[in-house]
């Protein structure tokens, strides 16, 4: 079982009283009836999903009910900082080495193959 | 036969639990569902006589009135003896949101040398002295129900939980007192 840490409570909970809530640092248009819809499909619709580091929303739905934003490695599913809602992210480099540009698809890996 | 609205205990007739782990069901309290700034705890302390506890996993007690951190701007306050809690907090001339859920909760109380044994039998929270001591309160799971769980004494236990799921909380910790008795 996960242990996440609560910012708000301050120690770790299991993750059984936590809800996911997607990427975290998405910041919605000022201009949002401006924009076209493809731009607003990019904010809207579009992430990421890397492969190594991520900066997501979680809720401790079953504790405090804060919403807090979590670092968190998608390959070993280890947590690496969660801070508060608001809050810049944490400089990870001396924790994370830097993500791993690889993205191994099927294109990369066996493109070359017949 | 007479019109008359009688009180439905939700765990009445219920009982279980072993010799190292008694369960029990409460008696009827007042409950409130409180939020609030952090520029309000005082007045509403002062309306409500207890000091709101600030720090997580804290709470309050005074004569039969507890008032549970359950997040940074919210409280779960308890009058065994019945107050009208909502009517108290309204005195405090300060924004607050107060939600009487007197009814919504009911609580079962867990008690006796293997009580965390019991409850830790469905719940991931850490009821160890070192981290959860006398006086300390956490809302977190049992099963598949959201509880509040209050340490009353050092054996002593009060599980709080939404009026429908209480039979399955009763006997998911009926089970538990009775595994931690073997």
């Amino acid at each position: 079982m996960l242990l996440i840490y609560c910012p708000y409570c301050e120690e770790e909970r299991s993750e059984l009283e936590f809800r996911h809530g997607g990427d975290a640092h998405i910041a919605r248009p000022t201009n949002i009836a401006d924009i076209t819809d493809e731009e607003f499909a990019e904010f809207f619709f579009l992430r990421d999903n890397p492969k190594g580091l991520i900066f997501e929303r979680w809720r401790h739905i079953h504790g405090c009910g804060r919403f807090f934003n979590a670092a968190r490695d998608t390959v070993s599913d280890k947590f690496y900082a969660s801070y508060k809602a608001g809050e810049p992210k944490p400089d990870l480099s001396a924790v994370h080495p830097a993500t791993e540009k690889t993205v191994e698809t099927y294109e990369a890996t066996e493109g070359t193959a017949k | 036969m007479a019109e008359q609205a009688l009180r439905k205990a939700p765990l009445g007739g219920f009982h279980g639990g072993s010799a190292v782990a008694h369960v029990t069901a409460a008696g009827p309290a007042s409950r409130l569902s409180l939020r609030a700034g952090a520029d309000a705890v005082s007045a509403l302390s002062k309306a409500l006589g207890l000091d709101l506890p600030t720090r997580p996993k804290t709470s309050a007690s005074s004569d039969g009135r507890h008032a549970l951190w359950l997040g940074p701007d919210e409280w779960l306050l308890i009058d065994e003896n019945g107050a009208d809690l909502a009517a108290l907090a309204a005195k405090a001339d300060v924004l607050h949101s107060a939600v009487d859920v007197s009814h919504r909760n009911t609580a079962v109380l867990v008690s006796g040398t293997k009580a965390a044994v019991a409850i830790a039998s469905a719940s991931p929270h850490d009821l160890s002295p070192a981290v959860f001591p006398v006086g300390a309160c956490a809302r977190t799971v049992l099963g598949k129900i959201e509880v509040v769980i209050f340490r009353t004494g050092e054996q002593d236990f009060r599980v709080e939980c939404w009026r429908s799921f209480a039979p399955y909380a009763f006997g998911l910790l009926a089970e538990g007192a009775e595994d931690a008795g073997l």
